[in-house]
């Protein structure tokens, strides 16, 4: 049963993840990415995390999403290149390096795997509880310095926008307001 | 037929049934908001098809159907046509975690099937509901966006940009209103949360102990789900019709279905999280004294205590739209950012702290 839902859902990820990329529309792609980020929190949900599953689709399907959206109306959907396009020397040196790269960390990950939370951490422990507890006491006491670098480096994110957003030309003066003449 | 299969398939045949009772209450409501919108502005209202208008939806619903289906030719058809149906699907779909009574109903069927049924009053009770809640609620928005964007025509194109900065803005003053809430029932379960609402006799409710995060949290609904005065989204006096200029027939009947559903969805949300849910004050404490055939009664009760509150939270939607001008938005936009969201952060604030106070004080910790 599981073994099924996972099947469905791995080749339903993948394929959507292949449309985001090879779909010319940029709307369509970002459908596909929305698809995409609800079936990874299918996963998370199979694997018993329900909160960061509702969490991903809370803050990936439903903000990073429309965001998108917003910004592709915003600036006007272009139509990207044809496919066979991409086959240049230059894309075939990416490809080699990222695969170097995708080697380097499959062989960190099986060689170093690397462990979860401390304590005993087992289904019945986490349902007694509540998963939203549990992540909240883990991330505020073991991890305390990592959420406050991430904290701070979203500070820093809205900081920067604020200062390319801000308005320094002054709009030209339009002059006084045309009255009706009686 | 095993037991997980009888209770997977009760499950099935609830959310059917619940889909197909909150869309029949979308005809009543229908009717109920412009026969209220009427007298609100000194008219009769629809009064015309069957006694008293009763059967005015009908009407409509029937005229809908029998509208030619047509697609206009500049469209993006694939999107266009799938828009109506994602904005119903993702407000319907909320109503899946709330609680709708309090007691489980166990069909005694032992004899006949060799074990008990289970008809619990909610669909699924999972441990992280109110995000469930905030998360399906904040998918709401793409069949607005899709939509306005599929329809390749300007207005409708200006009100999917609107809806998608809208939404986005309000999500966060509405998830901190209710980001308090749970800091202090201390659950992200919903029916623990209505569970909570039940303490002395009842009188519990959260907005009693929550107003500002409760008047947070409807305005932000309000927004969410487009209603006056933030229904700019269609804006019909500058837009024509929004995002749903291009729609006709059944597809513009979807969107307007959604669009109410949506409504109704934040009614529930408010209900169940602010308003004690199924439950109403000394209720459980008169049940407990009532002889066991009237305790038996009391799922319906629940029930009928559950669909009366929202409709009276529905009622006061209605009364808003009839009394406030629609926002210009620019001002909607600053209203959200610079009061409704440092309020909400203000007021979590306060919570925190003064839970934190009282258990100090309480020798909690």
């Amino acid at each position: 049963m599981e073994l099924t839902i996972f099947i469905i859902v791995a080749v339903l990820s993948v394929v959507s993840a292949l449309g985001v990329i090879f779909n010319k529309n940029v709307v369509y792609s970002a459908l596909f990415l929305l698809v995409n980020f609800l079936t990874i929190a299918v996963f998370y949900l199979m694997l018993n995390a329900q909160f960061l599953g509702m969490v991903q689709i809370l803050v990936y399907a439903g903000a990073i999403v429309v965001l998108i959206l917003f910004v592709v109306m915003l600036l006007g959907e272009q139509l990207g290149e044809d496919i066979s396009s991409w086959v240049t020397p230059a894309n075939g040196v990416i490809i080699v390096l990222a695969l170097i790269l995708l080697t380097i960390i499959g062989t960190a990950v099986t060689d170093y795997p690397t462990t979860g939370a401390k304590g005993d951490f087992t289904p019945e422990l986490i349902q007694e509880y509540g998963q939203a507890e549990m992540i909240g006491v883990t991330l505020f006491t073991d991890y305390l310095l990592s959420v406050q670098l991430a904290g701070v480096l979203l500070l820093v994110g809205i900081v920067g926008v604020i200062w390319l957003a801000r308005n320094d030309e002054q709009l030209p003066a339009t002059g006084d307001v045309p009255t009706k003449e009686a | 037929m095993s037991q997980e299969i009888v209770q997977l398939l009760v499950d099935i045949v609830k959310l059917i049934i619940i889909a197909s009772v909150i869309m029949g209450i979308f005809t009543f409501i229908l009717l109920v908001e412009r026969k209220l919108i009427g007298r609100f502005t000194r008219r009769y209202g629809p009064n015309r098809v069957g006694p008293f208008g009763l059967l005015q939806s009908i009407a409509d619903a029937v005229k809908m159907m029998l509208k030619e289906e047509m697609v206009p030719g500049h469209v993006d058809k694939v999107i266009y046509v799938m828009a109506p149906g994602m904005a119903l699907m993702t407000a319907l779909s909320v109503f899946a975690v709330i609680p709708f009574a309090r007691d489980t109903v166990v069909l005694p069927l032992e004899s006949l099937i060799g074990f008990s049924v289970y008809l619990t009053p909610w669909v699924a009770d999972i441990n992280v509901g109110v995000l469930y809640l905030l998360a399906v609620g904040s998918l709401g928005s793409y069949g607005i966006i899709l939509g306005g964007w599929s329809s390749n025509n300007k207005y409708s194109l200006l009100g999917a940009l609107r809806t998608s900065a809208q939404m986005l803005s309000y999500e966060l003053p509405l998830g901190v209103a209710v980001l308090s809430v749970v800091v202090m029932t201390g659950t992200l379960r919903v029916t623990e949360i209505v569970e909570w609402q039940t303490q002395f006799a009842g009188l519990a409710w959260i907005v009693f102990l929550q107003p500002v995060a409760f008047l947070i949290f409807f305005i932000s609904a309000l927004a969410e789900a487009g209603r006056a005065p933030f229904d700019l989204p269609e804006t019909e006096n500058e837009l024509i019709g929004g995002f749903m200029t291009e729609y006709g027939a059944l597809k513009f009947g979807l969107f307007q279905a959604a669009e109410f559903v949506h409504a109704m969805m934040f009614c529930t949300i408010t209900v169940t999280v602010f308003l004690g849910g199924w439950n109403m004050p000394f209720l459980n404490e008169i049940l407990n004294i009532m002889p066991t055939p009237i305790q038996a009664l009391a799922p319906v009760l629940h029930l009928g205590i559950f669909i009366g509150k929202s409709l009276a939270v529905y009622c006061s939607l209605i009364w808003i739209r009839a009394s406030v001008p629609r926002m210009r938005f620019d001002q909607l936009m600053a209203f959200c950012w610079k009061w409704l969201l440092p309020i909400a952060l203000l007021n979590l604030f306060a919570t925190v702290m003064g839970l934190a106070i009282t258990a100090e004080l309480l020798g909690l910790w």
